[in-house]
């Protein structure tokens, strides 16, 4: 039988097939998906830890145990786990370990485009690459595979594209297997204790373990050589790989389905079939760049930039500019001046209220990761820096230090507050700093499609579990100026913003409404009475989507509207509200 | 051989386009075609633009459809149909719900949605046939907006050779149990709308 999985629903069932049975991740775009199905699945442990790092031990100590193991995260929650990927190649594990990490070309739902083929290399470990679902399917089991024979985990690389798009996936039966026995931890300090003496031990270990692996990138039917003409040959892998296959339909292709360490053997033998041979990667050029340390020229940065995702009409361009095929680029298509649609806040959403209280004060805000960076859009324009999860804490310790005479506040959500907010949250009260940290908890993780966090009392497989309370957490470590506020509550937020940033100590908001598009809150929509309307433009500088001027005023799309009345709380007429029977508004 | 046929969607974060284009990959996969499908999920679903590709074809390597090479433009809103002239092949055709939904600058009063027959010359000046589908307005006959995309749905079936039966099949399969019926109702309404053209 076959079915149609997206790369990440097929990740989730190799995992599942190759006898998995602990799973952690943090959600992730484009990661997320790959543990949410995998907790589906019967027998298996799956969860939802607070970051990646802890994932990432979670993942060790199972494997560490005998277990296999799977751990998934996106590309920049590698760099919060990477001590971890660093010590588990020391140390190595008894069960399989294998880490599904997601690079996202293009940025789709990212704040770089890192390329984490550089972690393999960096921390001395293997690195698969499918291409498609069918292939994702097949790293898990493979890759599992490599861990156990290698004593290393094993990271599987995927990017945006690959995780997100659907092809056909044949279907398995599940390994069958007998109940594990319990056995005793197995003790063995020199391996597992990375002490200085222990570790000197283990760092050779490592670099014969690299040699073997790179013999057995020469064998294994991951890489392959695809016969084609002898003009073109094209080093390649992942998704890339199809799209060079479509501009390339004839050339020799050397297609790898693992990226590090790379087969020598096999790239020389390509470049002795053809006249010339070209790497096509997306990112940066880390095969080129080995295939040059051999000896062997080639094309590759020279023709096929290092910046965004590809596609193939991008390969095709590229290769048409610097002739290595025929044909011209040129678009007889005039492409249209049209009005943008940006991603914003949904109609409703409680994260809107605070954002225009804080630009009705002028604060300046140091902002974090998730759906609420959007307040940094116009026309609320509310938040001022965001580089990564839970940087806003740290980031506002620094400003208010050097000072500035404007009122200044971090915000940052629920999910990234229990992912790498609270060690900042400790170190601002720790160091006497007088900062306003306002965390917006919408009780979810909402951005990468609402997963369960430790504030939601459910954890990812459904269990009911208690629910972490920030205000609380807060006050534990000694804060005292604490509040919890609604944010949809125009004047207690504006007083509320005003009380804490006035304050000589360091101090909490925390502005909580659970997320609309998860509760799906849907009340009568809202009507402007036009006689009442004087068009001072208020609703329109909240940004909700509904809210339109038109000619002669302004209206609201009942479709789109739910009801949430913020628009009518900043009306400075009272024209806004729900429809009377005269169609105006009470 | 099974010959190549490119879609590709066009919406509003919160359309359904990715229900609509999974239902499409699931037709191409029962009628024996090799079958791939692309999207972005995350920040788009937040209101923002959205795309989705489906190519259905004896073998297709790559999940997206080129530049030049959609064989039919699925526009379920009909500024976002406007974006996609340079992927329209030659004789291609454009299938578009007629429905506004105002993008943020607009609101603003910044910049004007455009025109009807504004939308319909960007697409046939790019060699692209243009059909209006009174989808959103079926839809809310039908008692529910969400059921657009698949109005739409039922007008591109008409012009293709796959039977009635892989379609409202893999309808029955893809959407939630309850919306079974509603939604292969909507279906052949497209289906029809388009056959009485």
């Amino acid at each position: 039988m076959k079915k149609i999985m997206s790369g990440n629903e097929a990740f989730a069932y190799g995992a599942y097939l190759a006898g998995i049975k602990v799973g952690a991740a943090y959600p992730g775009t484009p990661s997320t998906e790959i543990m949410d199905n995998f907790s589906k699945y019967p027998g298996v442990y799956a969860e939802w830890s607070a970051n990646e790092k802890v994932a990432f031990d979670v993942g060790a100590g199972a494997a560490y145990a005998g277990g296999r193991a799977l751990v998934a995260m996106k590309h920049v929650g590698m760099n919060v786990a990477s001590e971890v990927l660093f010590y588990t190649s020391y140390t190595g594990m008894k069960g399989g370990l294998v880490v599904i990490n997601a690079d996202d070309p293009g940025m789709h739902s990212s704040q770089n485009e890192q390329d984490n083929r550089h972690y393999a290399r960096f921390a001395k470990v293997p690195m698969l690459e499918p291409a498609d679902s069918e292939e994702a399917k097949q790293s898990v089991k493979a890759a599992l595979e490599i861990s156990e024979s290698f004593d290393t985990p094993v990271v599987v690389r995927t990017t945006t594209r690959l995780s997100h798009s659907l092809s056909i996936v044949e279907m398995e039966e599940p390994v069958a297997e007998a109940p594990a026995e319990s056995v005793a931890y197995e003790r063995n300090a020199s391996k597992y204790v990375m002490v200085p003496a222990y570790a000197r031990g283990r760092h050779p270990v490592i670099e014969e373990r690299l040699k073997k692996l790179a013999e057995f990138a020469e064998t294994t039917p991951l890489n392959r050589i695809e016969p084609g003409d002898d003009q073109i040959g094209i080093i390649t892998s992942g998704v890339v790989y199809q799209y060079a296959r479509e501009v390339f339909p004839n050339a020799t292709f050397l297609k790898l389905g693992m990226v590090y360490p790379l087969p020598d053997g096999l790239i020389r033998e390509l470049a002795g079939r053809v006249k010339q041979v070209v790497v096509i990667e997306e990112l940066d050029p880390f095969i080129e760049e080995h295939v040059r340390l051999l000896g062997i020229q080639t094309r590759g940065k020279d023709v096929f930039s290092n910046i965004g995702e590809f596609s193939p009409g991008r390969i095709r361009r590229f290769a048409q500019e610097a002739g290595l095929i025929p044909g011209s680029n040129q678009s007889t298509v005039t492409m249209p001046q049209l009005p943008g649609r940006p991603p914003m806040l949904c109609p409703g959403c409680g994260h809107r209220g605070l954002f225009y209280a804080l630009q009705r004060l002028n604060v300046a805000a140091f902002g974090d990761i998730g759906c609420y960076t959007l307040g940094a859009a116009p026309p609320l324009s509310a938040m001022h820096t965001c580089g990564c999860m839970g940087a806003s804490i740290g980031v506002i310790q620094g400003v208010d230090r050097v000072g500035v005479k404007d009122r200044t506040v971090a915000v940052i959500g629920d999910s990234t507050f229990f992912h790498s907010g609270v060690a900042p949250l400790i170190s601002l009260k720790y160091n006497n700093s007088s900062s306003t940290v306002i965390v917006v908890d919408n009780r979810i993780t909402a951005m990468t499609g609402h997963q369960e966090n430790p504030g939601s009392g459910k954890t990812l497989q459904g269990a009911d579990t208690p629910v972490i309370k920030i205000d609380e957490l807060a006050r534990s470590i000694g804060f005292n100026k604490v509040d919890v506020i609604n944010p949809y509550e125009f004047r207690t937020v504006v007083d509320t913003i005003k009380d804490h940033v006035q304050s000589e100590e360091s101090s909490l908001i925390v502005a909580q409404y659970p997320c609309v598009l998860n509760i799906r809150e849907k009340k009568p929509a809202l009507v402007v009475d036009v006689e009442k309307c004087n068009e001072c433009g208020n609703c329109i500088r909240i940004g909700c989507s509904p809210i339109t001027k038109v000619e002669g005023g302004i209206s609201i799309n009942a479709e789109l509207c739910i009801g949430c009345g913020f628009c009518a709380t900043i009306c400075s007429q009272g024209a806004i509200g729900p429809q009377n029977k005269e169609g105006g508004t009470d | 051989m099974k010959k190549k046929i490119d879609f590709l969607f066009a919406g509003v974060g919160g359309q359904g386009t990715i229900l609509v284009s999974n239902i499409l990959a699931e037709v191409g996969k029962s009628c024996g075609y090799d079958v791939k499908k692309s999207e972005v999920h995350g920040m788009s679903q937040r209101g923002g633009a959205v795309e989705s590709h489906v190519r259905w074809g004896e073998k297709v390597y790559a999940p997206v459809v080129e530049e030049g090479g959609a064989d039919y433009l699925m526009a379920f809103e009909m500024l976002e149909a406007a974006r996609w002239p340079h992927y329209l092949a030659p004789g291609s055709i454009a299938i578009i719900n007629r429905h506004r939904v105002m993008p943020p600058s607009v609101n603003l009063g910044k910049e004007k949605y455009p025109e009807e027959k504004e939308i319909e010359s960007i697409l046939t000046g790019a060699g692209g046939q243009v059909t209006w589908v009174e989808g959103a307005a079926k839809a809310l006959e039908l008692g529910n907006m969400a059921l657009a995309g698949v109005v739409l749905l039922g007008a591109l079936s008409a012009r293709l050779d796959e039977p009635v039966e892989a379609w409202t099949k893999a309808v029955e399969d893809l959407v939630p149990a309850k919306f079974k019926e509603l939604n292969v109702k909507a279906f052949l309404a497209g289906r029809e709308m388009a056959t009485g053209n």
